[in-house]
Parts: structure tokens; sequence; C-alpha cells
């Protein structure tokens, strides 16, 4: 009798696939089921933004984060923004940094409600992604009312806001905010006991805090194992020194622990809201240094000086001291940073997004050895990147 | 001239045993149950009825097109009960994001697979026309690669957007497109 | 305010640096090539254990014409330091950090694809954001953005990216 040659078999999974999270090839390397070696090979959604960055004025580069992190917007344009207005030395005012946290954090709620619906159709959950967007469209709903637009706001702009929020906008995001704790309570119900579900999520992909800190990654999944960084505490931005949360730690570093992880934050997360609206007092959400910002558009009519700003800001763009900062922010995913250099002149020379997904997926093969083929759409899962960020 | 006798509510269902048995009631009812028209439009009227994407989010544009999907919007009220993750069992290619230069040849290799009569959707800005990057890095338009039924514009479009189009794709549909050549 | 890790770690590297840089709270040190390993396990056997990010800035014209930037981070004291080479357009070579941090596998893969820097020693050097048969390297400054004119009959518009002229740094206004 022949023996059967114990080769391994070498599998492509993606780019074109249903549960990738977006256009992500992975060769897998299988002795029967069983993973051997995985090569993530990205770069299908490569859009040259670093490049476009370059060509265009700071005020004009407000368009492209959106862009980049597309489920957590209004985080990505706090993040553009925040370095800009390190370049330039300047903060924006209370009441602006203070809308600025709320949004970010319904921005997290919602990316993360997101995970959480694809995670679980993942599974085969069909109905959790339909819970899920629900719970988001009361978001997408919120800013739309702030900014006219449900996904890519281009509302932050460097030294505030673009404009005030309308009335009835904390009405809304509070009673968002008080209704969110009965849903994901249900959502727990339905999955945290779930035997099914921990039978797919515990023990899998597990990632050690140690192989978390020497792959760069941050984010839940590296407090999924223990390790203990969030961009909000380590290096408060913004105003977030000012507020009281807990950043939740997971024990084991498997797609349970980050699966805990990811439900605290976004209870957390609620907090900071309502202690945000508690905060929000009146005044102005931009800067009044007209070298920066655009001047209100009444003050257009009557003074001349403000059209002069006007135009220059607009036809030339404002001109950052010769320097180099990094900001970064904590995204849903990780630390997020932006890296600008800038030679004075009216565009910058470097603009570096600090990707925290594109060091996250680095641990994804040692994540998922000897792992099975059908775990492997868990892992990704729980990794929770977003292809944009990742290919930039 | 005599009025018709008004028919009963509810379905008319013809009792005559023989044709010298046929009343005027009868003649009417077994009217109402036949329809003249041509294969074509049934079968047109079948297609646009159950247009059956294939999973092809590539960006942005795919979470609004999820989000099309869902509860709030729901597409499956026009058809589109599934998306099906295989290519051979779909109509419909919703281009929703941006083509990358590394991307372009599998979009290809998905459009060749699928089976004809096959519709393409390019759903935002980018897949109609580069959107907001003219760059190295991207296909400037989706119909560079694939030949484009519906553009549908915005960055992203909203989900009533896309329905909006999708709708217009049925009635392209309806009105009987002739089918491409492969090619 | 810069961290007191941070300053200490300057302290420490003080001998291997060729320069030092502060601009708001940040502070670069400048290291020669040869002295790039060392200085990065130093920093990693000091606490800044984290390479948030490995990224190039091509300065053409001034030279040298490449500066591989390295940011670390402690965790624990919440302090940042970075580390640069500078590289000559030529000899585009450093050694690779990945036997230091093996998160920098990617990372300098990704400066390699879009930059054309190499780096010695690193485990599997080829493109990772560009298809593999791609030619040249987008990021450079000589690299054009390739951006494809919209066709109008009787009128060409400007491209996008010429719509607002780049102008160079303004020298300081004199104060009236």
């Amino acid at each position: 009798m022949s023996e059967f040659s114990r080769e391994t078999l070498v599998l492509n999974m993606g780019p074109h696939h249903p549960s990738t999270h977006g256009v992500l090839r992975l060769v897998l390397e299988l002795e029967g089921e069983i993973i051997l070696r995985t090569d993530p090979i990205i770069g299908y959604l490569h859009t040259g933004f670093e490049k476009e960055m370059e060509t265009r004025t700071y005020h004009q580069n407000i368009v492209f984060p959106p862009r980049i992190e597309y489920l957590a917007t209004m985080i990505e344009e706090h993040a553009y923004v925040l370095a800009v207005e390190k370049l330039l030395g300047v903060r924006a005012p209370e009441r602006a940094e203070t809308l600025r946290i709320i949004l970010s954090e319904l921005s997290r709620i919602a990316s993360h409600l997101v995970w959480l619906g694809t995670s679980a159709i993942d599974v085969n959950v069909t109905s959790m992604l339909m819970y899920c967007f629900n719970d988001r469209e009361r978001i997408m709903d919120i800013f739309e009312m702030v900014s006219g637009q449900r996904m890519m706001h281009g509302y932050m702009r460097v030294g505030g806001l673009q404009w005030d929020v309308p009335e009835g906008f904390v009405l809304r995001v509070r009673s968002f905010a008080d209704d969110l704790p009965g849903r994901l309570d249900e959502y727990e119900r339905l999955l945290t006991d779930n035997l099914i579900w921990r039978e797919r999520t515990e023990g899998i992909a597990v990632l050690s805090s140690g192989d978390a800190l020497r792959y760069g990654c941050t984010g839940p999944i590296a407090r999924g194992s223990g390790v203990n960084y969030d961009v909000r505490k380590a290096f408060p931005y913004g105003g977030y020194e000012a507020y009281d949360f807990d950043v939740p730690l997971g024990a084991r570093g498997d797609s349970f622990s980050r699966y805990t992880v990811r439900m605290e934050e976004m209870r957390q997360s609620r907090r900071i809201i309502l202690q945000a609206l508690d905060r929000l007092r009146d005044g102005p959400v931009m800067l009044d240094d007209r070298k920066v910002a655009l001047p209100p558009r009444p003050e257009l009519v009557r003074s001349m000086e403000a059209v002069i700003h006007q135009f220059k800001l607009v036809s030339e763009g404002f001109h950052p001291p010769v320097g180099e900062v990094y900001s970064a922010v904590e995204s849903p995913r990780g630390e997020k940073g932006y890296y600008l250099v800038s030679d004075g002149g009216n565009r910058p020379v470097r603009a570096r997004v600090r990707s925290p997904s594109f060091n996250n997926l680095q641990a994804l093969p040692v994540m998922i050895f000897r792992n099975t083929v059908s775990d492997v759409v868990v892992a990704i899962a729980s990794i929770d990147i977003v292809l944009g960020d990742v290919d930039r | 001239m005599a009025l018709k006798p008004s028919l009963p509510a509810g379905i008319q269902v013809s009792r005559a045993a023989g044709p010298s048995a046929v009343t005027e009631l009868d003649a009417r009812a077994v009217e109402g149950g036949i329809l003249t028209t041509t294969v074509s439009r049934v079968v047109s009227w079948a297609r646009k009825n159950s247009v059956w994407p294939v999973q092809f989010g590539l960006a942005c544009c795919a979470i609004e097109m999820i989000s099309a999907a869902q509860s709030r919007f729901d597409i499956a009220r026009f058809g589109s009960e599934l998306f099906r993750a295989s290519p051979r069992q779909s109509d419909l290619m919703i281009v929703s994001g941006r083509v990358s230069q590394k991307m372009a040849p599998v979009l290809k290799h998905i459009y060749e697979q699928m089976l004809e009569p096959k519709w393409v959707i390019a759903m935002g800005d980018c897949a109609s026309c580069g959107g907001v990057f003219n760059n190295y890095a991207l296909v400037q338009g989706v119909d560079k690669l694939v030949p484009v039924d519906v553009y549908v514009a915005g960055c992203p479009p909203r989900p009533e957007a896309l329905l909006f189009g999708f709708i217009k794709l049925q009635e392209l549909i309806a009105r009987g497109r002739p089918l491409r050549s492969p090619s | 305010m810069i961290a007191a890790a941070a300053e200490a770690l300057v302290r420490d590297l003080a001998g291997l640096a060729e320069g030092e840089d502060r601009f708001r709270d940040e502070v670069t040190l400048l290291i020669p090539r040869d002295r790039l390993l060392d200085a990065l396990a130093r920093a990693r056997d000091a606490g800044f254990a984290a390479l948030t990010d490995l990224t190039a800035v091509d300065r053409l014209p001034q030279e040298p014409r490449f500066e591989v930037v390295y940011l670390l981070t402690n965790y624990a004291a919440q302090a940042r330091l970075r580390l640069k080479v500078r590289l000559d357009a030529d000899g585009a070579v450093a050694p690779s950090a990945a036997s230091v941090h093996p998160g920098a596998n990617w990372l300098e893969r990704e400066v390699f694809d879009m930059f054309g820097i190499r780096f010695s020693g690193h485990p599997g050097l080829t493109r990772i954001l560009m298809p593999d048969d791609w030619e040249g390297h987008p990021l450079r400054k000589d690299f054009p953005l390739v951006e494809e004119p919209v066709d109008f009959v009787g009128h060409t518009p400007k491209v996008p990216s010429a719509i607002i002229p780049t102008t160079p740094r303004t020298p300081p206004t004199p104060p009236r």
C-alpha cells in the first residue's frame, strides 16, 4: 500500500472573501486543518493617502482622514486636526474640545457596534448584524445632524469645529446614551453566556502580552492580552485628562477576552459622553486666531481684514513653523498617530499615518499558529482591522 | 347598454360545468385570471425582482452598502434577499469602494466568473471616476475595467441613494437591455 | 514637557547620538547608521520597548536625502523618543531593526516599497503595498502623483494638486 505523502496544503483565502473584513489576502499553509504558516498579503486597498496629503494644504487634507479609517471617522479627523494644532502650537476652545470628545466617543461606539455585528455574523449569529447596525443608525443620525454627512464629515477643523452643533443635539445624544446600556445588556445576554459563542472564541487566536508588545500591537488586541496602554490615559489629548473612566483589560489574550474588552469599552465611552454632556458650556467653537482659522461668516460683510484673511487661508493656507510632530489618539483599533513634518510651507513635507491595524495585523500569523482553518475567521474578526487603515 | 354586474369580493373562480353553463360572472372570472404578455417581459420582471448581488465591498462605500442591506433601509424588499459570496451564484456586482492597481485584476476575475445576465453598479465616486483620489494607486473609475450599468454618485452615497440606483437598475432590466456578448 | 524617562534615555544615548532636536514636547536624536541597532537595544532595555512607528522622509533636495525615523514609546513611564538615521540617496541601506523589534518587519517592508531604502538583515524584504512588479518608489519626491487630467473640450483645467500652488516657507514678518 502506497503511503500518502505528508505534504502541506497551501490555501489561498481572499482577497475577495466574505469574512476577511475587507480586501485582505491570506495564504495559509495547512497540515490537514491545522495552520502552520500564514502569509498575509495586503495592499489591495492602497490609495496613496500619504502622497496625496503631501500635495494639498493642511486645510484641504481634512478630506482624507475619514476615508482612511472609515469606521471611526470622527476619531480619525480628531487625530489629524490635533496633529496640525500641535504643529501650530494652538489649542481649540473648550466647547470645541468637549464636543470633539462627545463625537469621538460616539464614533468609538459606532465602530465597536460594527465590529460586534460583523464578528457575530462571521460566527453565524445573523441577527446581530441587524441589531448593531440599527443602533449605529442612531449615531449616524447624530453625525448627520451635526455635519450634514453620515460618514465623511469634515466637521473637525484646525482650531475647532466647522460650526456649532444645532439645537436638539444634546437631547439626541442623551437619549442614545440612555438606551445604550439596555442594548448592550441584550447583546451580552445573547453572546456572553452562549455556549456556541464561547466555544468558538475562548482559547482561539491567543496573543501573549509579550508578543503584543514585540509586534507593536495597541488597542483592544493588546489590552485583551493584558498590556495596559491606552493613549487617552498615557498621553492625554484634547481634554481627556479631565475625564474619569476605566480602561478594561483582558486576562487571557484570546478572542473572548477581546470581546469582553470591547463591550466594556462601549460602556466606558458612554460614561465619558455623559460627563462631557454635563461639562458642555457655551462658548466659541473655533479659534480666534485669524492666521489659522477662517473668520465667521457674518464678519466677512463687515470687515475688510476678515476678507483678506479668508482669501489668504483659502487660496494659500497657513504656514506652520518648521518642525515635526507626532500626535496620537486612541482609535477603536489602537494608537492612531499622525507624524507631520513641516518646512514652513503651506503643505506638509511628510504626512505619515501611524496605522494601528497595520501593526496589529502583523501579529496574525503568531495568533493563528496551530489553530484550525475555521478559527481564522474568528481571529481576523477579533483583531478588528480596517483595510483602509492597513493599506492607506 | 346593461351595466355589468359587479363581481363579489375575493378570488373569482368559474364554476361553470361546461360551455353552455357559462354566465357573465364566469366569463369575467376567467378573464381576470389570464394575463397576456411577451416572454421577455415576464423574464425581465422575474429577473429584476430577484437581483442577488455578490459581496464585493471594498472600502467605505461597503459600510453604506451593508447599511442598505440592514433593517432600516432594507434592500431585501427590492428582491436582494441575499448577498452571495460566490460570483457564480450572483447577478449583480456593486463595486463599492476604491479599486487599487493591485485589486484591478481580481475585480476583472470576479466579474468574468459571474454568469450572464449580469449587471454592475458603480457605487460611490471612487468606483465611478476615481473620486477624491487622482493618483498612481487607484484605477480612475471601474468602467475602465468592466462595463457599468448604473453609476451612483456620493462619497459615500447614502443607502437611499444606493437604493435609488438599484431601482434604476431594475427599470433598466425591465426595459430589456440586450445581453452583452462575452468579450 | 519632556518626560523624565525620555530625558534619562537622551543622556544615556548622548555618546551615540550626533545631534539632538527639541520641538513642542518631543525630543529627537540623530544617530549614525552604524550605531542604530545599539541605540535601539539600549532604548529597549531602558523601558522604551514599543516601536510605535518606523517610517522615512524624503528631504529632496536637501542632503543627505533620506531620513529613517524610529518612534519609541515607554508605556510604563509614558514617554516617547524619536531616533533618526540620515542616509544618502545612493547607498540608502540601513540595518534592519527586526532583530530588536519583530514588529519592524512590515514597517521596513513598507519603507522599502515606498522609498526604496533597503534594510540589511531583514528576513524578507519585498514590496508590501504596491503590486510585486511595480516599478518605482511612490513616496519619493521625484515620483509624480500621476494625476489624470479631466477631458474638457477647448479648455485644460488644472490638476487638483495644482489648484492651490505650493508656497514655500515665508520669512517671519518683522514687528511693526
